[in-house]
């Protein structure tokens, strides 16, 4: 727990640093809050364009989306520069992060801490219950509990897809944008409701990297209706199970491939 | 001199085989993702939207998957950094004007991206979905004039990115106001002209983003019988767009001062 002090102070030095150049932080900021809109806007552009899709109307594909992109934006405001790694590996910065008396994972997350990346997540927590009240829900304590698990389920689903990402660099040095195929890749995936996609995708995204459960399922417990595809009501619920899954594999890759680390030496 | 400069170009990118490979796998993957979503709604719609078809939306969507890395959407960090720590020095010391002198290597880097990045994702679209071929002969020669210009006018939109490390040094802020608006505004996440009217119109003629994907998009599928009309918008933004990069470029170097070290 001593630690603690330390990566506190990490991240209050990293706040003030972006704190200096003014104008790029508000841009930035900016930047953030109408990422937000913006990719949530790609959904009611083709909703509208298309009235009923996949069997789901504009504000309950909205719903899926909002539920889903508030579980993304919690894990990208935390672990979202373990898509870094790869930079670190590549320069031979790695080292000194290793060298450093302090846990590596730890570390990668107070050095590059962007309070900015807020923006995202303020954008889906406003949305949400406006969606809901579009789409005619019913606020009752188990929905309220469905989302609640989802969000947190969700949240540590794209932790460990950043996490798990982020590990390939110390296999694959020159990977590149690789990662983004399941962390932005996964995001998009699960802002939409599942049926959309060809039946080898989707099995793929929402059952082998359970992208399904960020959003699609919770938000079909939420609006009370069942699975146009004939999957159980009780799927809603596995999201935190899968989290939890997912963080486990994540942490295995994490551990091997730190300890397989080589220096580029550069 | 700019020919071996472009060759250089070339030949820089064509080093790193396993980053071209990742990249053209995310192209793949949001190809995917793209595609099945505005395949969903031409379904909801009985088949056809604003113009598209089923083939043309396909096409549509990878041809601007592959597109992206030719036009090397999202790339400005490099002069960027080279600005920031001073590096760009070296550059202004060179007897060739710097916006010349990068295009030209732009084109080379472009040149390899169309033989690799622009084709694999077309090849992945063509194996599983329905695209299609245009029926003009006269669609090839306009569309690769049209991916040209393209080129041009997205390496000037992203030179005046970059040129804000000028005046700001940290140019984080432009970089993700521009990461979010040419994503959105070229086409590249749906057809333009999905949007309401008068609101598509505006964009699709209005702002030079939309020269970047959503013009050689349209011309390749032949959408309407404009392909003329838009070569000639994206001709007028290419012009434009060059004409202020070196305009901003020079007054940057008058501003330009290099940390000491």
């Amino acid at each position: 727990m001593a630690d603690l002090g330390l990566y506190l102070r990490l991240f209050a030095s990293q706040t003030r640093a972006q704190a200096q150049y003014r104008t790029s932080l508000w841009l930035d900021v900016v930047g953030s809050v109408l990422m937000g809109v913006l990719d949530l806007s790609a959904v009611v552009v083709l909703f509208r364009a298309g009235g009923v899709v996949a069997g789901f109307a504009t504000a309950e594909a909205l719903l899926i989306a909002a539920i889903a992109t508030i579980g993304f934006a919690v894990a990208d405001l935390l672990v979202g520069n373990m898509d870094t790694v790869r930079n670190l590996v590549r320069t031979g910065r790695m080292d000194a992060v290793l060298l450093r008396p302090l846990g590596a994972f730890g570390q990668l997350v107070a050095m590059d801490f962007q309070p900015r990346r807020a923006g995202r997540l303020v954008v889906a927590v406003t949305l949400l219950p406006i969606a809901a009240s579009w789409a005619g829900v019913d606020w009752t304590g188990t929905r309220v509990a469905a989302v609640l698990l989802a969000v947190v389920g969700g949240s540590l689903l794209f932790g460990a897809i950043f996490t798990g990402t982020g590990t390939v660099a110390f296999w694959w040095i020159d990977s590149g944008e690789f990662g983004n195929s399941f962390t932005y890749g996964g995001r998009d995936f699960s802002t939409f409701p599942v049926g959309i996609y060809g039946s080898v995708f989707r099995r793929i995204f929402a059952y082998g990297f359970g992208l399904g459960f960020a959003g699609y399922y919770p938000a079909l417990l939420v609006l009370g209706r069942a699975d146009p595809l004939g999957a159980p009501d009780w799927f809603g619920w596995l999201t935190p199970a899968v989290g939890l899954l997912a963080c486990l594999v994540a942490a295995l890759l994490w551990r091997t491939g730190i300890r397989r680390y080589r220096s580029t030496g550069s | 001199m700019y020919l071996a400069l472009a060759r250089a170009g070339f030949r820089r990118y064509a080093t790193y085989r396993i980053a071209t490979l990742a990249g053209a796998s995310t192209n793949i993957t949001f190809g995917f993702l793209r595609c099945y979503a505005l395949l969903a709604v031409a379904t909801a719609t009985g088949g056809s939207i604003s113009g598209y078809d089923r083939p043309r939306l396909a096409t549509f969507v990878w041809g601007s998957q592959g597109a992206l890395a030719v036009i090397a959407i999202w790339d400005t960090y490099e002069q960027a950094e080279r600005i920031r720590t001073g590096d760009v020095v070296v550059d202004l010391q060179r007897p060739v004007d710097p916006v010349w002198h990068l295009l030209a290597v732009d084109f080379g880097r472009a040149g390899f991206q169309v033989l690799t990045r622009f084709t694999l994702p077309l090849v992945a679209g063509a194996l599983v979905f329905d695209l299609y071929a245009p029926r003009h002969l006269v669609t090839y020669p306009l569309f690769a004039v049209s991916m040209v210009l393209a080129v041009v006018v997205c390496f000037a939109c992203r030179h005046l990115v970059q040129c804000a490390a000028y005046w700001m040094l940290d140019v984080r802020g432009p970089q993700v106001l521009w990461a979010l608006l040419s994503g959105l505004l070229s086409g590249l996440y749906f057809p333009l002209w999905l949007l309401p009217e008068p609101l598509a119109t505006l964009l699709v003629y209005g702002t030079p983003i939309a020269s970047m994907i959503q013009a050689p998009m349209d011309i390749l599928v032949e959408r309407a019988d404009h392909a003329y009309v838009l070569l000639a918008v994206q001709a007028g933004w290419a012009v434009a767009m060059v004409a202020t990069a070196r305009g901003v470029q020079r007054r940057a170097e008058r501003k330009l001062v290099v940390q000491g070290g």
